[in-house]
């Protein structure tokens, strides 16, 4: 990447960093959610947890652990996703697709958003979840960068997957930023192993991600051990899932520029 | 030689197959350091002209050639030189004027940038509300700022879509200066749609007449005066937009 591209990415993120500085409902909303999936979880692990039997204490980290994760899921798409729409509610794409960015670096600039949204998001949940209930989620140890950028990834493939559907739909699929993720929690494997679905839907969670990071996530908690399969499916998958959201990303980019949609993105 | 500001050939929209093109293999060449005006009636035309223009939209057929650069495959170096400012689009109104000016600044790459920013704050006025959320301002203090915006990249090739719409006539008089000051300090081409003819008629050396998506007439407003036989453009804009005769032809 040479300093021109790097220049015109800090560009963009400047404009949303510009934004939640000034903006302090954004900042709190961010945090919300996460942090009352947190409180609302942590107390039911708790309530299972309360006899102190060491079958409900690892069931009480798996939960929270699936709760922060999936958060970080979430809220990687979320961050991506939402960064865009901002674009489209202040109809300020016009301006944004006649500058020198090319798409390549807006895909960029929204990544990296979304990387510091889901910072903002999820770490006052971690925090929250050490202090109330004694579960640090860096215990998973190094394997946890692992789980972590292979769930972004996902969170970032799916975005991209809405945000060419806002570029197709306009404003009008600006619903889909904020629930898809919630379709696709039952078949991710966060809170149970894949084994507990029924055989017929059992290889479209292994199809997802996300469902061998939690099957990795539970290894590690439980077994004690690094599942060195799933964390290679869950990388491989994501090559694929990103691959196929760039390309339906790219072109209905070509098709919002034969329509002549650029200009006027709305509802 | 110097390539021109725009060379476009056989420019052709069409958004419906089988339907009537949006524009109809409009050709022209504009050389750098002029002002050129846009004018035709709704649907004319001219907003799908200045988006295949910008590369926002794909032409059916035909090509743009913008500072020499193809863009139907170099659009970005020409981009790199070229801005374009609408009241139809808006800049992110929670941010300040400052703060927009400094995205833009970053996307287009310009050196010294906050001395940049500053020059344009005081060239045009924005002092006093540069540190204000640009949601809060006035139409007027609005199209400055997307003016200057408009202008953070010193672009060779400018492009501006009803520049003064809406704006009061001191206000409207300013900004037409402005790009008078800011053409001849820098040689820049601005190419401009507009319904004001007072206005095409005061900044542009050529204008280019379009109806249902083809131009229909061209030349200098003092030569399409004549042709026409009227007093002003509106009239001249009148005759064409009605099928009237030419004065000439009479």
């Amino acid at each position: 990447m040479g300093a021109s591209s790097a220049r015109r990415i800090w560009g963009l993120v400047y404009r949303h960093l510009a934004l939640y500085r000034r903006s302090w409902p954004r900042v709190l909303e961010l945090m919300y959610w996460p942090v009352l999936q947190m409180v609302v979880w942590g107390f039911i692990t708790a309530y299972l947890a309360g006899v102190q039997q060491n079958t409900a204490t690892i069931a009480a980290g798996v939960l929270l652990g699936g709760v922060l994760l999936w958060e970080i899921t979430l809220r990687s798409q979320m961050g991506f996703a939402i960064s865009f729409l901002e674009e489209v509610w202040s109809r300020n794409l016009g301006h944004i697709f006649v500058s020198p960015l090319r798409p390549w670096e807006m895909v960029t600039g929204l990544a990296a958003m979304s990387v510091l949204r889901t910072v903002a998001a999820v770490l006052p949940a971690m925090l929250l979840a050490f202090m109330l209930y004694g579960f640090g989620v860096w215990k998973l140890g190094p394997v946890l960068v692992v789980f972590v950028s292979a769930l972004m990834a996902m969170g970032w493939a799916v975005a991209l997957a809405v945000t060419a559907l806002i570029l197709r739909h306009g404003a009008g699929a600006e619903a889909l930023a904020w629930g898809v993720m919630f379709g696709i929690a039952p078949f991710a494997a966060v809170f149970y192993p894949v084994a507990v679905l029924p055989p017929w839907l059992q290889p479209v969670a292994l199809s997802i991600p996300a469902a061998h990071v939690f099957e990795g996530m539970r290894a590690a908690l439980i077994d004690g051990r690094i599942a060195w399969d799933h964390l290679a499916w869950a990388v491989a998958l994501d090559g694929v899932w990103l691959a196929l959201a760039a390309w339906i990303f790219l072109a209905q980019f070509h098709q919002a520029r034969v329509r002549g949609a650029l200009l006027n993105i709305g509802e | 030689m110097e390539t021109p500001a725009l060379l476009v050939e056989g420019l052709t929209k069409t958004y419906t197959p089988g339907a009537r093109p949006a524009v109809d293999g409009l050709s022209f060449t504009m050389p750098r350091g002029e002002t050129w005006g846009l004018l035709g009636g709704n649907g004319a035309g001219k907003s799908t002209t200045i988006a295949m223009l910008l590369g926002l939209l794909v032409p059916s057929s035909g090509r743009v050639l913008a500072l020499g650069h193809d863009m139907a495959t170099d659009r970005f170096a020409a981009l790199a030189r070229m801005n374009f400012s609408s009241p139809y689009i808006a800049l992110p109104h929670r941010l300040t004027v400052r703060e927009n000016l400094r995205v833009y600044g970053h996307l287009y790459g310009v050196p010294e940038m906050e001395r940049r920013i500053a020059d344009l704050v005081a060239e045009f006025d924005l002092g006093d509300f540069a540190d204000r959320p640009a949601g809060q301002l006035s139409a007027g203090q609005k199209t400055r700022v997307a003016l200057a915006k408009a202008l953070i990249n010193t672009p060779a090739l400018l492009l501006l879509d009803e520049p003064t719409a809406s704006l009061d006539p001191d206000t409207g008089d300013w900004v037409r200066s402005a790009l008078e000051r800011y053409r001849a300090e820098t040689g820049a081409a601005i190419l401009l749609a507009s319904h004001n003819m007072a206005e095409v008629e005061r900044l542009c050396a050529n204008v280019l007449m379009l109806k249902g998506g083809r131009v229909v007439d061209e030349g200098s407003p003092a030569a399409l005066l004549a042709k026409y036989g009227r007093d002003d453009l509106e009239e001249v804009f009148l005759d064409i937009a009605r099928g009237r005769e030419r004065a000439e032809a009479l």
